[in-house]
């Protein structure tokens, strides 16, 4: 399935909200960066100097599915998922990469979705908090998501996302082999709840189950 | 956040003749530091050439010296089967530092050139001759627990800036004796580590020796004989996820009980990663006991001054290089 989000905004009323947007970030560029848009008139691309730096076509894969997108380059990741793509499981705690509860998976890596342009990531693959169950009411949870409901992993759940994602990598990269070892590699996800105990005991339990994360 | 130009290279060339033409273009590598920075307003630069496409990530022995790219990711270097049995120093200095997930995103190249933590520096509406040069030192007055104790100037008023470099990593590539190799405008050099970031001197928005335009290719570390003995001890404020109060970096090389050669760096406090040659020099020779570690400790604070806040850090220094040099030795 193709997933051509800008499909969503075909309508007038849209249209126009976007020209609108187009000139007033043109004139927002004309005052801030002055040696692009001196460049862009330069090469008489004035006109199209929105256009040609103001947004990017970027091909990603979320969660299994192709997206086909354009976005400006000071978009972060994190921002695409939430605000572009309504995926909300991704949380955004500090924006400044202190907290953790916005990690994601890129290329299977556990990684900040805050601290990372969306542009930066064109054809490689992006798994969120949404990603791991299996599809459809009836699908199962992730192992460590079932193990974090076992073991209450959690309070408000706000820093919870992230934490999971956090606790796949951390088993993947083999760092969960004694509660020290899990605290010091999970420490890049902070819960202002607490719920660091049952955190830890959940990520061991999984670790000596031996599921595959 | 203002927007920018962004510019992906696909060729080391283009990615320096792309921030070569325009004064306050940047590379974009992990952007863990940059886009943190961007975001609060302290820097913001119209153009962005991103680097990650680069052929610059591999790590490679080459004999006497082990290679590394600009573009190596801090977890892939501390996870390194090379590094871990040649340079264990490094490894454990990368793993001290940041998270798990910031590891996994920041670069070689970007710990090199991170900026400053100093909170002066961090608040536009504050003053800072690094952020802003010409509008004053808000630390040497306030609130400067943080700061530097070495490589000031000699008059105590007129300090232009006392921040710390904050990498965990450049303490260990200090006392490696690296070589950072650097593609350019003007072609191809090669700088010492020490001699890759400076002291603020009269210009303080200058970290470091790198020319505009200048790409980071590559990190050069000799072999050594200091594997079996070396140690990275980070002192911060709690047990993980936090820049340094103070860090050693310490190296040994023993023969039985005695020293043969010896390699000693702080973290946290100076402008740069602080290299302690007079004390490496102290412990050679001599055994590897208490004694010669106090002894040495005593000589790498000579010239150390602190402010209001930072006193502390003249007796956390002395006694964290002892306790480096005890468990590098044990
Ligand atoms: C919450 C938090 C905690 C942290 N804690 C620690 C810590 O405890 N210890 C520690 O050492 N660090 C810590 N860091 C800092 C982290 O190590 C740096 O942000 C990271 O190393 C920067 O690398 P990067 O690739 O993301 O750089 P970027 O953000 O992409 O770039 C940083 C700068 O380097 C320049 N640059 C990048 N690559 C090159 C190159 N090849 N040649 C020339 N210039 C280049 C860029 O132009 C930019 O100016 C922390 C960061 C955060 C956000
Ligand atoms: S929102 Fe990204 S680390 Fe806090
Ligand atoms: S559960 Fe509330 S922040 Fe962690």
């Amino acid at each position: 399935m193709q997933h051509n989000e800008p499909d969503r905004n075909n309508n007038a009323g849209q249209e126009a909200r976007r020209d609108f947007l187009k000139q007033s970030t043109l004139l927002t560029a004309l005052s801030l960066t002055p040696s692009v848009v001196v460049q862009a008139a330069e090469k008489h691309l004035d006109e199209k100097a929105a256009a040609y730096f103001e947004q990017v076509t970027l091909k990603l894969t979320i969660n299994g599915k192709p997206y086909t997108l354009s976005v400006e380059p000071r978009v972060t990741l994190l921002d695409l998922l939430r605000e572009r793509l309504n995926l909300t499981g991704t949380k955004k705690g500090c924006d400044y990469g202190q907290c953790g509860a916005c990690t994601v998976h890129i290329d299977g890596r556990r990684t900040l979705s805050c601290l990372t342009f969306a542009v930066m990531h064109e054809g490689q693959a992006v798994t969120t908090i949404e990603g791991l169950a299996e599809a459809g009411p009836q699908g199962k949870l992730h192992p460590v998501q079932e193990a974090f409901i076992r073991h209450d992993g959690f309070q408000c759940g706000y820093c919870t996302p992230g934490q999971i994602m956090s606790a796949i990598g951390c088993l993947r990269e083999d760092r969960a082999n004694s509660p020290d070892e899990i605290r010091e590699y999970m420490s890049g996800n902070i819960c202002r709840c607490g719920a660091y105990n049952n955190i830890v005991d959940a990520i061991a339990e999984v670790k000596k189950g031996g599921q595959k994360v | 956040m203002i927007n920018f130009q962004y510019l992906r290279a696909s060729s080391p060339k283009s990615a320096i003749d792309g921030v070569r033409t325009d004064l306050s273009a940047q590379f974009i590598a992990g952007g863990t530091n940059l886009i943190d920075l961007m975001k609060r307003g302290i820097t913001a630069p119209p153009k962005l050439v991103d680097i990650n496409n680069l052929p610059l990530r591999d790590i490679a022995d080459e004999g006497k010296t082990i290679r590394i790219g600009a573009l190596a990711l801090n977890s892939t270097v501390a996870d390194h089967s090379l590094i871990l049995k040649k340079l264990p120093l490094l490894a454990q200095a990368l793993n001290a530092g940041a998270s798990a997930q910031i590891r996994n995103m920041a670069t070689v190249g970007g710990n090199m050139m991170q900026r400053t933590r100093c909170p002066y520096f961090y608040d536009p509406s504050l003053p800072c001759n690094k952020r802003a040069p010409g509008s004053g030192c808000g630390a040497v007055a306030g609130i400067n627990r943080m700061h530097a104790i070495f490589g000031l100037e000699p008059v105590p008023d007129q300090h232009v800036c006392i921040a710390v470099h904050p990498s965990d990593m450049c303490v260990a590539l200090a006392a490696l004796d690296a070589t950072v190799e650097v593609w350019g405008p003007g072609g191809n050099r090669t700088i010492p580590f020490t001699g890759f970031h400076r002291l603020p001197g009269s210009n303080p928005q200058k970290d470091n020796t790198l020319q505009h335009g200048e790409l980071i290719t590559a990190l050069r570390l000799p072999d050594n004989a200091l594997a079996t003995h070396s140690h990275y001890l980070k002192i911060r404020d709690r047990a993980s996820y936090a820049f340094a109060l103070i860090s050693v970096a310490a190296a040994l090389d023993l023969k039985g009980k005695t020293i043969q050669q010896a390699r000693l760096a702080m973290g946290g406090v100076a402008h740069k990663p602080w290299r302690l040659t007079e004390a490496e020099q102290v412990l050679i020779g001599k055994p590897a006991t208490e004694a010669t570690f106090r002894e040495a400790a005593q000589v790498a604070m000579r010239g150390a001054r602190a402010f209001e806040h930072n006193t502390y850090k003249l007796k956390l220094a002395p006694a964290a290089i002892v306790e480096a040099l005890t468990r590098a030795a044990g």
